[in-house]
C-alpha cells in the first residue's frame, strides 16, 4: 500500500486519504464552452509518468494537498514539508 | 514402500515421552508430540494419503512439508489442512479428502481410463456443449471436485489483526535469514524474523552433519539473546507498495490465525530453495519422494522411509539423503547420478514396489525412489516488488535480477556458498538492510510534523557492497516426453502441457490458465519450473526464451478468516436511543446509524401526528456549524439558490448540485447570528457534504474566511410535529416567544428547553404539519425527549419513526435525494427548477444547469394509481400502453393513512409530466395498472396551510 506524504500528518497509508485525481483548473463557469467544461469534468491525461494530483487527508488532518507522483513507479517528487500547506490544489 | 519409526535421532523434533492419540479415517492411530500429521501416519506405515484431483490416482508423501500437494486432509471441520505441516494434536479426527468410498478402493479411479477426456483444457472442451446440459455437468463435476467438506455450523473462530512498523522484516529463517536478522538488530534496527516452519534453522534442521547442528545451536542461542522478534509458523504472504507486508501468523496462542500488516522499511527475502520434483512416468506414485522428504522423515521424526531405495541424485543434498537412509538401515539398491548423465524414465511394479527404470531400460527393484533433481527459487516476494528473475541454465534455476533497493535477497535465493559463505552474505545483507532502514526512518520522521525532531541530514543510501554469492553448476533435468506429472495438485502431465502448446497455448501465461498448471494449492512452488521447461521443449526453445509466469500474492494460501479478522462494524445511535429501546422500537439500519423505524404501527403514528403531536428522533440529520464573514458567499457557491440576503433568525431551503449539474444534497440552513450559520444536510449526505464544503474552501476559495465544524452528533435532533406541537413546546421552552407572528414558518430561534440551555430550533416541516425541529446539546437529548413525552401526555404525544415520516413526506410530495433522484438527475428534474438562479455569478454546476434549462428533462411528479388500494413497487416501470417502452418509473410509493389511498412519486418523460396525464405502471407481477399524474407534488394539503399555522 502506497505511503502518501501528507504535509501535516506525515507519510500515511493511502487508505487514510481520498484520492482527488489529477489536478486541473476549473474553467470560468460564465465563459466555458460545453467542450471545455466537460473536459474539466471528465477528461484526464492519465500519463505513465509524472502527474500532479490532489489528495484529501480524510482520516487525518482533513486537508487537501497537491503533489507530483510518478504513476509508473509510485515515486513522489518534492513532497510538501511539514507546515507547507501547498493546498490550493488547482 | 513401508515406512516405520526408528531409534532416536540426534536431530529429531519429537518428544517420544508424549504420545498423542488421533483418528485417521475413523481408525485409531498414535504419534508423538512434534510429529506432523503426515509423519505420524508415515511412522505407522500409512502409504496413501489422498487421491489425485482428476484421475483419482493414489498419492503418498512427496515432499513431507508445507508444499506437499498430496497431503491435503480434513481435520474435524477444517478442510484442506496440510498434513505435511500441521502439527499433530491429541484427539484429532483426520480424514482423507477426494476419495470415495475409501482411500484404498476409490471407484473414481476409473477416471484414469477416461483420461483422454480429461486432458489439457478439459474444462473448456468436455462440458461445453450442449449448453442446456450444463446444470447436469455441474452436478456431476461437483461430486468429483477436490477439497474437503465445509461444515456450515462451524462456530466463528477468533481471528485477529495486528499493525506494526518494524525497520527490517526478514522473510525466511535459514542460516542466511537468521544472520541477516541478527546483524540488522545489532546495527540498531527493530527486526521481525518470519519463519514458515515451526522452528528456525531452515535446512540445518534436518541435516545430520555435526557442523550444521553446531551452527544451528549457535544461531538459535544468538537469536534468543537478541532483540529480534521471531515469528514461527508464519508466512510473509505478500509484498505491496512501499514494503507493506501481509504476514499470516498461524501459531498465535489465542487467535486461530493473526494477519499482521507490517510496514517494513526494508525487506530481506531469504526463503531458501524449494526442491522440485523430477518428471518421469509414474513420478506421482506413492514411494517416489524428494531427497528433502527423505531427510526430513529420517532426521526430524525418526521415520525410515523405505526398506530398499533407489536414489537419483544430481546434487549434494541427494548425496546426503543416501547417507541418512543408510544410517536408519534402508538398503540402497542403486544411486543414479544425474550429474554424469544418469536418468530415470519411469517406475514399474505393482502395489508397494516402485522399481526404477533407468536409461538403458533396466529395472532396479525398490520400494522407495528418492529424487534430488534440482531447485526452484521461490522469488515470489521479489516478483511482487517488481523484479523479473532471470533463468541461468548453468545453475538450472532462476535468480533475482534487479529488485528495488529496499528489498534485498540473501541465502539460496541469491546464490550458492558453503554454510560460512551463506552466513556471511546473510550478515552483510542484514547490515545493509539496517543501514537503509535508518535512512528511510530518518526521512519518514523528518516529514512528520508531530514526530520527534531528527538530527542532521538524512543518512546516505548505503551502496550494495556485498560480495556476491556463487552459483553452483547443476544439470538441467527436465523431460516433456512422458506422462509424468508436472503438477500433482491439478493432475497435469508434461504431455498435457505439450498438447496445450501444440493447440496454440504456447505462452506460459496462456498455458497456465488453459491447463491450470501451477494453480493448485502448492501455488506453483513445486511446478513452475517444470511447467516452463515443458512449454520450452514443445516450442523448441530455451527456458530463458519462454520466460516464466509472474508469482503474485499470496506466497501461500491465506484463509478468508485471516483476511476478515475480527469484524469491526461501528454502529451509531443517538443519545435518545435507550428510550426507543425501552419502548418497543423496531430499528432500521441507515448507513452506520440505527434509527427508529416504527413503534408498532406506522399508520397510527401518522394519524397521531396529523391529529395531535408526535416526536421523531432525527439526530443523524447532518449539521455543519459555519462561522465567518464569508459564509453567505460559500452558501451561494454551493447551493443553486440565493443566500446573500438571509436575515438573522431566518431559515431557507437549499438544493446542491455537483459540477455536472446532478442533484447532490438538500436541506435547510439557518442564520443564528451575524456571522453564524447552521447548515443541515440529509442524513446520508452528512459526511459527503462536509468534504464537499472543505474541498471548495480549501482548493477553490482558500482566501475566504469560513470555519466549518461538523456538529451532527453534537446535537440530539427532535422533530416535534402536529397541530398541538406549539402547545407542547410552550410547556417546555423558556426564553423564546413561540407565537406564530413572533416565530413564523422558516425561522430559527435559540432557547432553553426543559432547562437545557444552548438549544436551537427551526420551524420547518418535512411532515407537512406545524412543527418545530429542536436541536439540543447531545448529552441532554434524552432529558429533553423525556420532558416532551411527560409534558404532552394529555395532548396525546407519541413517538413516530422513520416509516411514518416517509409516509408523511410522501403525502406532502417532498422528494428525497437518492430515493427520488439518482446519479443522472439534473437539478431542474426535481421540479424545483425555479430555485436555480442562473443570474448568480458562480455556483457549483452552473454551466450544466444553464444548458439544462434549455432542454426538456425527465421530471419528478406525484402519481396516484387509479385503484386506490394498489401500491406499485418502488422502481416499478412506467411504460407506454401494452408495450415495454419505458417512460419513467415509480421512485417512492406508500399507502396513505391520511388519504386512504395509494400515493407515489415518480420520474417521467417530460411529455407525461402535465397534471391529469394517464400513465401505465408495469408491476413486478407483470400486471399493468392505470395511474394519473397530479399537477403538484403534494397529495395532501397542497396549499401548505397546516405547516404555516
Amino acid at each position: 500500500m502506497l505511503l502518501v506524504p501528507c504535509p501535516n500528518c506525515g507519510p500515511r497509508n493511502s487508505t487514510d486519504l481520498r484520492y482527488g485525481g489529477e489536478s486541473h483548473a476549473r474553467p470560468d463557469p460564465n465563459t466555458a464552452s460545453p467542450a471545455e467544461w466537460r473536459a474539466y469534468l471528465y477528461l484526464r491525461d492519465n500519463p505513465a509518468g509524472w502527474l500532479r494530483e490532489n489528495w484529501y487527508c480524510a482520516s487525518g488532518c482533513r486537508r487537501w494537498f497537491s503533489i507530483e507522483r510518478n504513476t509508473a513507479t509510485n515515486e513522489f517528487r518534492d513532497p510538501p514539508l511539514p507546515g507547507d500547506k501547498r493546498g490550493g490544489a488547482a | 514402500m513401508t515406512m516405520s519409526r526408528q531409534g532416536v535421532q540426534p536431530t529429531e523434533v519429537i518428544d517420544r515421552a508424549a504420545k498423542l492419540r488421533f483418528r485417521w479415517n475413523g481408525k485409531r492411530f498414535s504419534g508423538f508430540e512434534g510429529d506432523t500429521i503426515a509423519s505420524a501416519l508415515a511412522a505407522s506405515g500409512e502409504q496413501i494419503f489422498s487421491r489425485s484431483m482428476k484421475y483419482h490416482r493414489p498419492r503418498g508423501i512427496l515432499t513431507a512439508d508445507y508444499w506437499d500437494p498430496n497431503l491435503m486432509v480434513q481435520v474435524g471441520d477444517d478442510p484442506n489442512v496440510r498434513a505435511g505441516h500441521r502439527l499433530l494434536e491429541s484427539g484429532m479426527d483426520v480424514r482423507s479428502q477426494n476419495a470415495w468410498p475409501s482411500l484404498n478402493r476409490d471407484i473414481k479411479a476409473v477416471n484414469g481410463l477416461l483420461g483422454r477426456f480429461l486432458t489439457a483444457g478439459f474444462y473448456y472442451k468436455t462440458f461445453m456443449r450442449p449448453q442446456w446440459l450444463w446444470p447436469t455437468y455441474e452436478r456431476v463435476l461437483a461430486t468429483f471436485a477436490p477439497g474437503g467438506k465445509i461444515d456450515l455450523d462451524t462456530p466463528h473462530a477468533y481471528h485477529d489483526k495486528r499493525y506494526t512498523h518494524p525497520d527490517v522484516v526478514v522473510a525466511g529463517a535459514g542460516p542466511a535469514g537468521i544472520e541477516a536478522a541478527l546483524a540488522a538488530s545489532s546495527a540498531g534496527a527493530s527486526v521481525m524474523l518470519v519463519s514458515h516452519e515451526h522452528s528456525v534453522g531452515g535446512h540445518l534442521r534436518y541435516s545430520s552433519a555435526a557442523a550444521d547442528q553446531a551452527a544451528l545451536a549457535e544461531l538459535r542461542t544468538a537469536l534468543d539473546a537478541s532483540d529480534v522478534e521471531v515469528l514461527t509458523d508464519s508466512t510473509v504472504t505478500g509484498r505491496y507498495e512501499d514494503n507493506w507486508l501481509g504476514i499470516v501468523q498461524r501459531n498465535h496462542p489465542v487467535a486461530v490465525e493473526r494477519l499482521i500488516k507490517a510496514r517494513a522499511k526494508t525487506l530481506v527475502a531469504a526463503p531458501g530453495l524449494i526442491e522440485r520434483p523430477y518428471v518421469f512416468e509414474g513420478n506421482d506414485r506413492p514411494g517416489v519422494i524428494t531427497s528433502g522428504a527423505a531427510r526430513r522423515l529420517v532426521n526430524l521424526w525418526g521415520v525410515k522411509p523405505g526398506e530398499r531405495a533407489v536414489v537419483f541424485s544430481a546434487n549434494a543434498e541427494g548425496d546426503a539423503a543416501v547417507a541418512d537412509l543408510e544410517r536408519v538401515g534402508t538398503e540402497i539398491a542403486a544411486v543414479i547420478d544425474g550429474r554424469t548423465g544418469g536418468s530415470i524414465s519411469s517406475t514399474r511394479g505393482s502395489s508397494r514396489a516402485v522399481d526404477a527404470v533407468v536409461a538403458d531400460g533396466a529395472s532396479i527393484g525398490a520400494d522407495l525412489l528418492v529424487v534430488a533433481a534440482g531447485w526452484t527459487a521461490p522469488t515470489s516476494l521479489l516478483n511482487m516488488a517488481g523484479d523479473r528473475p532471470v533463468y541461468d541454465p548453468a545453475a538450472a534455476r532462476f535468480f533475482p535480477s534487479d529488485p528495488p533497493s529496499n528489498v534485498l535477497a540473501t541465502g539460496g535465493l541469491a546464490g550458492d556458498a558453503d554454510l560460512d559463505g551463506l552466513r556471511q552474505h546473510g550478515a552483510a545483507t542484514g547490515r545493509l538492510a539496517a543501514s537503509r532502514a535508518a535512512a528511510v526512518r530518518h526521512r519518514l520522521q523528518a516529514r512528520t510534523a508531530r514526530a520527534l525532531p531528527v538530527d542532521g541530514d538524512e543518512p546516505a543510501w548505503a551502496p550494495d557492497e556485498r560480495a556476491p554469492l556463487g552459483r553452483d553448476p547443476h544439470p538441467e533435468l527436465y523431460r516433456a516426453d512422458t506422462h509424468g506429472m508436472v503438477d500433482m495438485s491439478e493432475d497435469i502431465s508434461s504431455k498435457d502441457l505439450v498438447a496445450a502448446a501444440h493447440e496454440g497455448y504456447d505462452s506460459v501465461e496462456l498455458a497456465k490458465r488453459y491447463t491450470t498448471a501451477t494453480m493448485g494449492p502448492s501455488q506453483g512452488k513445486l511446478e513452475t519450473v517444470n511447467t516452463v521447461a515443458a512449454i520450452a521443449e514443445a516450442r523448441g526453445e530455451t527456458i530463458s526464451e519462454v520466460g516464466t509466469t509472474v508469482w503474485r500474492p499470496p506466497y501461500a494460501p491465506v484463509t478468508l478468516g485471516a483476511l476478515a479478522g475480527r469484524m469491526f462494524e461501528p454502529v451509531r445511535v443517538s443519545s435518545i436511543h435507550p428510550w426507543h429501546e425501552a419502548n418497543n422500537v423496531s430499528v432500521i439500519q441507515a448507513g452506520q446509524w440505527l434509527r427508529p423505524d416504527h413503534y408498532g404501527d406506522p399508520a397510527a403514528e401518522v394519524r397521531n401526528v396529523r391529529r395531535n403531536v408526535g416526536l421523531i428522533d432525527v439526530t443523524p440529520l447532518g449539521k455543519l456549524d459555519l462561522r465567518g464573514p464569508d459564509v453567505p458567499k460559500l452558501l451561494s457557491l454551493l447551493y443553486v439558490n440565493k443566500w446573500m440576503k438571509l436575515g438573522v433568525g431566518r431559515v431557507r431551503y437549499g438544493m446542491m448540485c455537483a459540477e455536472d449539474g446532478v442533484v447532490l444534497d438538500d436541506g435547510v440552513t439557518g442564520r443564528l447570528g451575524e456571522d453564524h450559520y447552521m447548515m443541515s444536510t440529509t442524513s446520508s449526505g452528512a459526511g459527503g457534504v462536509w468534504e464537499w464544503v472543505e474541498n471548495w474552501l480549501q482548493t477553490e476559495r482558500p482566501d475566504w474566511q469560513v470555519h466549518v465544524t461538523p456538529v451532527t452528533t453534537a446535537y440530539a435532533s427532535i422533530n416535534v410535529a402536529g397541530p398541538k406541537s406549539r402547545e407542547l413546546m410552550s410547556r417546555v421552552c423558556a426564553g423564546v416567544d413561540l407565537d406564530a407572528e413572533a416565530f413564523p414558518y422558516m425561522t430559527v430561534r435559540q432557547a432553553t428547553v426543559a432547562g437545557v440551555a444552548g438549544c436551537f430550533m427551526w420551524r420547518i416541516g418535512f411532515t407537512g404539519e406545524l412543527s418545530f425541529e429542536l436541536h439540543a446539546p447531545a448529552g441532554h437529548g434524552l432529558r429533553v425527549w423525556e420532558a416532551l413525552m411527560d409534558s404532552g401526555s394529555d395532548l396525546g404525544v407519541a413517538p413516530f419513526g422513520l416509516e411514518a415520516q416517509r409516509i408523511m413526506r410522501l403525502e406532502k410530495g417532498h422528494f428525497i435525494v437518492g430515493q427520488d433522484t439518482d446519479g443522472l438527475t439534473l437539478g431542474p428534474s426535481t421540479g424545483t427548477g425555479s430555485l436555480i438562479k442562473l443570474d448568480k455569478d458562480d455556483f457549483a454546476g452552473k454551466p450544466e444547469l444553464a444548458w439544462a434549462a434549455d432542454r426538456s428533462l425527465p421530471l419528478v411528479v406525484a402519481i396516484q394509481p387509479d385503484d386506490p388500494d394498489v401500491v406499485p413497487e418502488e422502481a416499478a416501470q412506467i411504460v407506454r400502453g401494452d408495450t415495454n417502452e419505458i417512460l419513467g418509473r415509480i421512485t417512492s410509493s406508500r399507502y396513505s393513512p391520511t388519504l386512504n389511498r395509494s400515493i407515489c412519486l415518480g420520474q417521467v418523460e417530460p411529455d407525461l409530466a402535465a397534471g391529469g396525464t394517464k400513465v401505465t405502471v408495469l408491476l413486478e407481477s407483470g400486471e399493468r395498472i392505470g395511474a394519473t399524474v397530479i399537477d403538484h407534488h403534494a397529495h395532501f394539503d397542497p396549499a401548505g396551510e397546516r405547516l404555516r399555522g
